[in-house]
């Protein structure tokens, strides 16, 4: 188990992180959420031993990161934002001087490596030095370089940031894997990762925990959520169509765009309005080019929390 | 112990993995040639020792030396590297004193590369080699006060010429307070023990004690102190400023 106590840390009259407090536990895939400069690497920083809280304390696996920092970081695999490394070394003698460090056993290091080089498709450039290799290859390096010993806590800072999107399927479906008995906590900006890889999601903004709910809940919250969505295929009817649907029971409002020929109704809370939209559409027989059902916009979930916070 | 061991290995090997090295062992051996043979009149003199190529030391050691240590953390703190080495299972001392050693082994190879001239020295005359023995020491001590003054300085900036300009200036200070004009300045006007104390301060004074065969414990223990003082104020510079 992770946990955190009203951590904080402050530089200056600036306070970057502001006494947050949470737990996670094995089996748990966290991804921090927030906006730049929000607190997300500060707080990770903190975990890894590489900030020195201001107050509260930091706890990984029943080691205060402060009082038992060496004990502390065995347990971590850590990979700090922009991934670095160093540039003259080759990613084969950088993972060798890891498993080193890290006191992995020759036969451990041989395995591990050529495990990490596999399932990160490193094979093509290992004798190359990690300077001359692409943004991809770099935070792959770093990816394996942080999961090197099999850690049971792995705090990755963007880990996809820089990746092709087939590259960022290939790592999320690697942390995926290993997380039916680690603890992870990704940081990212992109939202659909979160829906994607982590099983609870934490919103941070100006240094406070804003929200710690799973990544469904999450979207739930979305005003979007059971929203209907209908695209026409001629803007003739769109205005007829609107004023049915605003008669139509259960619907909140709605929104119309007609640059797009788009018609979006809202249900009150917690009606269910697909059935009778489509029920309607089929009788009337709208010219429906598409219909959705729409299960909430995270990025929409994600600006409401972050500016009312920082209205209030 | 360990730990350091691999850290230092590390380091070493980044030396050699840039031209930087070759550049400076190369440009290390020509000066140390030109000025031993041409300044030093070392033929001239007629006499089989060594004393014009160490007397070269202290002021090559002023140059070369910051242009090593400039880098020791400012590139790990540009690079973010740091962020990395701090987050692995490593004490800060066994990293400060890991990556002084890397830098301290490759400062011996460079001087120990001026061996021909010891060669040269024993095929024209009987020099006493027990004398150049001491003055390799002293100068392979020496050569590590510059380096841990270097290793600080550098945690310290960002910069790497910031750093080197830094280190230079404070290495001349210790040089300088053992310099006779200098030491001849304040004898005008200052109490003896003062500048006892001014000489005592300085790298010169112990190494040319050295140099000239004394291998005196005091002079040692100098040397050894000057580095422990300055990788420790290291350590807690690097501790203060590593995430800045």
């Amino acid at each position: 188990m992770i946990r955190a106590d009203v951590l904080s840390k402050h530089y200056g009259s600036l306070v970057a992180v502001d006494g947050i407090s949470f737990q996670v536990q094995p089996g748990e895939v966290l991804g921090f959420l927030g906006p730049n400069g929000a607190g997300k690497s500060t707080t990770m920083r903190m975990f890894a031993g590489f900030v020195p809280p201001t107050s509260g304390t930091a706890e990984v696996c029943g080691f205060s990161i402060e009082k038992q920092p060496t004990e502390a970081k065995r347990l971590i695999g850590y990979l700090p934002e922009g991934a670095p490394s160093y540039g003259e070394m080759t990613p084969r003698s950088f993972l060798n001087f890891i498993a080193r460090i890290r006191g992995l056993s020759r036969r451990e290091t041989a395995v591990r490596s050529e495990d990490m080089i596999e399932r990160l498709n490193l094979a093509p450039v290992l004798d190359q030095s990690i300077e001359t290799l692409s943004k991809g290859f770099k935070r792959r390096v770093g990816i394996a370089q942080a999961i090197l010993h099999d850690p049971p806590v792995l705090i990755m800072d963007e880990p996809t940031d820089g990746l092709d999107p087939n590259q960022k399927h290939e790592v999320r479906q690697l942390i995926q894997s290993m997380a039916a008995d680690k603890i992870i906590v990704i940081s990212t900006h992109i939202l659909e990762e979160v829906d994607a890889v982590c099983n609870r999601a934490i919103i941070i903004s100006q240094g406070r925990i804003v929200a710690d709910e799973t990544p469904s809940t999450l979207i739930n919250r979305s005003r979007f959520h059971n929203a209907v969505t209908l695209k026409l295929d001629r803007k003739t009817d769109l205005d007829d169509i609107t004023q049915q649907l605003q008669d139509l029971n259960g619907v909140e409002h709605i929104e119309v765009s007609h640059k797009t020929c788009t018609v979006t109704a809202f249900p009150k809370s917690d009606a269910s309005i697909l059935k009778g939209i489509t029920d309607l559409a089929a009788i009337k027989d709208w010219p429906i080019e598409q219909l959705k059902l729409e299960s909430g916009r995270l990025d929409e979930v994600f600006r409401t929390i972050t500016t009312a916070d920082g209205a209030a | 112990m360990n730990t350091i061991k691999i850290i230092a290995a590390r380091e070493l090997r980044g030396y050699f993995a840039t031209p930087l090295a070759y550049v400076f062992i190369v440009l290390f051996l020509a000066l140390m040639g030109f000025l031993t043979f041409s300044l030093g009149g070392f033929y001239d003199r007629g006499q089989a020792d060594l004393i014009p190529f160490f007397g070269f030391h202290p002021w090559l050691y002023l140059i070369l030396i910051p242009a090593i240590s400039m880098r020791l953390w400012a590139e790990e703190r540009k690079s973010g590297s740091i962020e990395l080495l701090m987050t692995l299972p490593v004490t800060m001392f066994e990293a400060v004193l890991g990556k002084f050693l890397a830098a301290w082994s490759f400062t011996a190879v460079a001087l120990a590369l001026t061996f021909p001239i010891w060669i040269t020295v024993n095929y024209l005359g009987e020099p006493d080699n027990g004398v150049i023995f001491a003055a390799y020491i002293g100068s392979l001590l020496m050569a590590g006060a510059f380096l841990a003054i270097g290793a600080c300085i550098s945690a310290a900036n960002r910069n790497q010429v910031v750093a080197f300009i830094i280190t230079i200036v404070i290495c001349f200070i210790f040089l300088l307070s053992g310099f006779q004009p200098v030491l001849d300045f304040f004898s005008g006007w200052a109490p003896q023990p003062m500048i006892d104390a001014i000489a005592s301060l300085s790298f010169l004074t112990h190494f040319n004690a050295l140099s000239k065969g004394v291998l005196d414990l005091r002079d040692i223990v100098y040397f050894l102190l000057v580095i422990g003082a300055w990788l420790y104020a290291n350590t807690i510079i690097l501790d203060m400023k590593k995430a800045d």
